[in-house]
């Protein structure tokens, strides 16, 4: 299973090289290093030619604020035909938080990167409707950043 | 059973009472909840108006969907902040009277979930009458502070009840819209350049009892 995973590795190299910038394994399951810039490609490729048809989730992480890079974006690819699961990841500094959006290619992608915007703050450039999802829409901050304090930064009041 | 028989021989034709005593005794006697469940504690409301605790011996056993038919409030649950616009919204669309029940440790306080998504105490948002502490409380305990409320009612008189038309409960909500369906522009810029410009209006009308709360 995990050598059929390599195998869609060492094709999306075949297919440009610089699309890999590191692969990581464990659990069984095979996570790609993908830079910023050629995200949008990878997922077109592995879409397109490699039978990636389905966005299983796409969600965001804060590895908290000491941390450089500080933000990564999951992309959970799936196949439905020949079911193989594949991750991809982007990283993501601070001062520039933004990373192109998959909604042309996935449907599906538009609610997650609104959920991720929502939560942690990552903007997805492209984006047809980026707006909060899930929190108040006068929310201050983005509630699933490590330094977002837990009873946020002000008193309720309903006006 | 006969209880006409024994009223008609016991009782005159015509009695004379106080008109705000036989009022709040029709009043307390059927108290109408709107149906309102948040979170587990609303398995317990459901459980009170079921068979084995029946709150129809008190008269507030009919749930109503519309907010516009019913008398008392029950938030049972916790109230995200999310929720408070719409929770006061329903309490705004309750005609006169109308009485709030706080029912278990997160409606009244936040209970557990002292964060930023959980209002800490729904009296935030609307006057309580009766507080209901427990997590989740058992339906007796609902029961009885539907029962502490009746007596409450008992003591009200009708004059501080009546329901009149305020120009600004007319203008302060444009009909289909809630605040918490406005989008929020993208950019920190934008959004601030946007609550700028934006014209406050207050979502939230004074009901008559916290204007004489305050006064």
């Amino acid at each position: 299973m995990i050598e059929k995973l390599h195998e869609f590795v060492e094709k999306i190299r075949g297919e440009n090289a610089s699309w890999v910038s590191d692969v990581a394994e464990g659990h069984g399951e095979v996570t790609v290093f993908v830079p910023r810039e050629s995200i949008v490609d990878t997922c077109a490729f592995l879409k397109t030619q490699q039978g990636f048809d389905m966005l299983a989730d796409l969600c965001g992480v804060d590895r908290g604020p000491e941390v450089d890079p500080r933000f990564e974006v999951n992309y959970h690819l799936f196949s439905t035909k020949h079911h193989n699961r594949l991750r991809l990841k982007v990283l993501l500094n601070e001062e520039d938080p933004h990373v192109a959006t998959v909604t042309h290619l996935w449907r599906t992608a538009d609610w997650h990167e609104r959920e991720t915007y929502d939560l942690v703050g990552v903007i997805f450039d492209g984006h047809p409707d980026l707006r909060r999802i899930l929190l108040p829409s006068d929310f201050d901050g983005h509630a699933l950043r490590k330094d977002y304090p837990l009873r946020g930064y002000e008193p309720y009041s309903l006006n | 059973m006969g209880l006409e028989n024994t009223l008609f021989e016991s009782l005159p034709d015509i009695l004379t009472v106080k008109l705000d005593s036989v009022i709040n005794w029709a009043r307390k006697s059927s108290l109408w909840p709107a149906t309102f469940g948040l979170a587990c504690c609303a398995i317990e409301m459901m459980n009170t108006v079921s068979a084995r605790n029946d709150l129809s011996r008190f008269g507030a056993e009919t749930f109503r969907a519309s907010p516009r038919q019913a008398d008392v409030m029950i938030v049972s649950g916790r109230v995200s902040r999310k929720m408070a616009p719409v929770l006061r919204r329903i309490y705004d669309q309750m005609p006169e009277p109308k009485w709030v029940i706080s029912m278990g440790a997160c409606a009244t306080s936040g209970g557990v979930f002292d964060n930023y998504a959980i209002v800490q105490g729904v009296d935030k948002v609307v006057p309580v009458d009766i507080y209901v502490p427990g997590c989740p409380p058992r339906p007796e305990m609902l029961v009885h502070a539907i029962m502490m409320l009746q007596e409450k009612i008992m003591k009200e008189s009708v004059k501080d009840r009546r329901d009149t038309y305020e120009p600004e409960s007319r203008e302060s909500i444009v009909p289909g819209t809630l605040p918490v369906t406005e989008g929020t522009a993208l950019e920190r810029e934008t959004e601030i350049e946007v609550a700028q410009n934006q014209v406050s209006r207050p979502y939230t009308i004074p009901s008559r009892h916290e204007r004489r709360r305050s006064s």
